[in-house]
């Protein structure tokens, strides 16, 4: 844990220094007749920001937060293997998406974690994995007229479209 | 009375067939939500969200508040049944609520969380339709200063009364707020932070996508880390006979309920406190006014009643700054705002005089969602044991799916789908640590609106802070404001002086 609140709050910190940076692209200061200029907002906010991250180092360095004085470990073998396997999973999922689509995407990732992480048998995994794309086609396609992404699946939804749209 | 007329008004709008019926939909999907350990009413609420746009507005809000409302019902299911709370705000309810079912006395505890839960929120929505007219006249004189003083004031509540380490409570706003800031400055029209140059960046962040990451995403990540141990469902015998003994025994607790609405909904007015500070409140008052306190924790059935009143009267209490204020009164509140926005409705007290038919369909709504949630509460409560049987490594993945297709339908931009997921993960990672998420959800809402506030009146006192204080209103409200961030330093000088020497 301790070591963790320290690279987060050193992490923000340059995040917060990249915003202030970002922001002062833009006029910061005062501007007559308008006001403050438009990055003046971000900046101070970034501003507010970093002087937060160097609180929390301060209080990191002194043990005054919880979290600093913790030992326990920020994620234990058996945390940090799941977040890897539900994480990349759904990296995956939203990489392929790119290229074969919802459609394509969707009932890999609801197979993978159902069957791997949850061990159910192939006839319940595949009746959630068939039939989520299904209701998420008529939902969203049908009654909400928003069309979502296919990649490489596009031409098979030709005759859906005809008959439905 | 033109509050009985404009509020008939408002029941002939929930009484139309699509909007009853979303109000019966919204309360079972609320039941459920609330009712899953890992979700509550705000997970329920950004999830489905993008799903409203089905419907117009009006119906949409409904449909979210009936949603908001049964999900403070549900979790008591799960805080009784399994012992795990299944939202926050029903985190009270297990101190007594799971000895009861452990006794076999499950049935009770059920019936009393609903009853109390009917008889907050039927309390706290004729507070809401007393107060929320005058209110909002009050905020209609109300000019930028005054806004911006609101603003500071909610996020004031957040250091003074959140009870979160301050450093990171203030860094999780500056964040939500810096995020608020992305795409064209809306004064200059000029694109700002458009960072690493990516074209997403130009339509803004919406804030969809970071509720989404937050309470879709990572609220999942973090339950699938949790919920790795074995839950245990206790059994619950129902039958029309023990429904009616059971409300007959509540006779005993009507003072607790009664407290537990009234404290409730002033608690959930302040933005940083709610249903889940309200209801504990709650608990720990029905223990010190109890005449037997050390049954508390046991199995009294008053301990049940208190938080139950409590949270389903701070959920309402959350809507009167919403809708009059346009200040949320709660992270669920602040998306409900956030959609508002989207549907076209500029929040605020001129929703009462420009859009007085959606006011009051809201309100009214209330009142219809409340008899359905106790309806469907007490007729299906075993459905809902049945459904807390559900497999987690089903309901996850659905959900995530969801929460994909959810995040990609309000902008249609991929871009904001990878966007979601890192907020997902980064917020995850960032909880674990204690840092505070809710605020940044309500900065990044409040955001679009803080910004001109701010710089309008800096234009009208040119340049000086001093406009904030000089207006009447404006300058009470910051007062207070100051008064909250100082609070937590006081408490540690009081702490300091009455430390044994």
């Amino acid at each position: 844990m301790r070591r963790a609140e320290f690279v987060m709050a050193v992490v923000m910190a340059l995040f917060s220094l990249y915003l202030m940076w970002k922001s002062a692209e833009l006029p910061v200061g005062w501007i007559p007749e308008e006001g403050p200029g438009g990055g003046a907002f971000p900046f101070w906010l970034g501003a507010g920001m970093l002087v937060c991250t160097l609180w929390i180092l301060l209080r990191w360095f002194r043990r005054t937060s919880e979290v600093s004085r913790s030992i326990e470990a920020y994620f234990d073998s058996r945390a940090l293997t799941l977040f890897l396997i539900v994480g990349g999973a759904l990296t995956v999922m939203i990489g392929s998406i790119h290229l074969v689509g919802v459609y394509g995407a969707v009932p890999l990732f609801l197979a993978f974690y159902m069957r791997f992480l949850g061990r159910h048998g192939w006839p319940t995994t595949g009746a959630v994995a068939l039939s989520t794309p299904i209701v998420a086609f008529f939902f969203f396609e049908i009654a909400l007229n928003i069309t979502l992404p296919k990649g490489l699946t596009e031409p098979l939804f030709y005759p859906l479209y005809d008959i439905f749209l | 009375m033109e509050i009985l007329n404009l509020l008939a008004g408002g029941f002939a709008i929930v009484f139309e067939p699509l909007n009853l019926a979303l109000v019966v939909f919204g309360c079972a999907i609320g039941l459920f939500v609330g009712a899953m350990p890992g979700l509550g009413s705000v997970n329920g609420v950004a999830i489905l969200l993008p799903m409203t746009f089905l419907v117009p507005p009006e119906s949409a809000i409904i449909f979210l508040a009936a949603l908001y409302y049964g999900a403070m019902y549900g979790g008591a299911i799960s805080s009784i049944m399994l012992g795990i709370p299944g939202a926050s705000t029903a985190v009270a309810t297990t101190f007594d609520g799971r000895p009861l079912a452990l006794q076999g006395k499950a049935d009770v505890a059920l019936i009393a969380a609903a009853v109390a839960s009917f008889v907050g929120g039927t309390i706290s929505v004729v507070l809401f339709t007393l107060f929320a007219p005058p209110l909002a006249e009050i905020a209609l004189t109300f000019g930028s200063p005054e806004i911006f003083a609101l603003m500071v004031l909610a996020f004031a509540t957040f250091i003074g009364l959140g009870g979160d380490d301050i450093p990171k409570t203030l860094f999780s706003i500056f964040i939500g707020l810096a995020m608020s800031a992305v795409g064209l400055d809306i004064i200059s029209g000029q694109p700002r932070l458009i960072f690493f140059g990516l074209p997403g960046f130009y339509h803004g962040i919406n804030f969809l996508v970071l509720a989404i990451g937050i309470y879709g995403i990572g609220e999942m990540l973090w339950t699938v880390e949790v919920s790795r141990g074995k839950m245990s469902i206790s059994q619950a015998t129902m039958s029309l006979r023990r429904i009616i003994d059971g409300v007959i025994g509540l006779k005993s607790s009507i003072k607790t309920m009664l407290m537990g609405s009234f404290l409730g909904y002033f608690v959930g007015i302040l933005p940083a406190a709610g249903a889940t500070p309200g209801s504990l409140m709650a608990y720990g008052v029905a223990k010190t006014i109890s005449k037997d306190p050390g049954s508390f924790g046991k199995g009294n059935v008053d301990g049940v009643v208190a938080p139950e009143a409590a949270n389903n009267a701070a959920s309402t209490g959350a809507m009167l700054p919403m809708l009059t204020l346009g200040i949320p009164g709660s992270p669920t509140t602040a998306i409900l705002l956030g959609g508002m926005v989207i549907w076209g409705l500029e929040p605020g007290p001129l929703l009462f005089v420009e859009h007085s038919d959606f006011v009051w369909g809201l309100i009214a709504s209330l009142y219809a969602a409340n008899l359905f949630a106790l309806l469907i509460n007490v007729a299906f409560i075993p459905a809902f044991i049945w459904v807390l049987r559900m497999p987690f490594t089903i309901l996850a993945p659905i959900i995530f799916v969801l929460c994909i297709v959810g995040g990609y339908a309000p902008t249609q931009d991929m871009h904001d789908v990878w966007l979601m997921l890192i907020f997902g993960i980064v917020g995850y990672l960032m909880r674990k640590l204690d840092y505070p998420l809710a605020p940044a959800v309500l900065a990044i809402v409040l955001g679009p609106l803080a910004e001109p506030a701010l710089r309008q009146s800096l234009l009208i006192s040119n340049g000086s802070f001093a406009i904030f204080f000089e207006r009447p209103f404006a300058g009470v409200i910051m007062v207070i404001a100051l008064g909250l961030l100082v609070l937590p330093v006081l408490q540690k000088m009081v702490r300091y002086a009455r430390r044994p020497a």
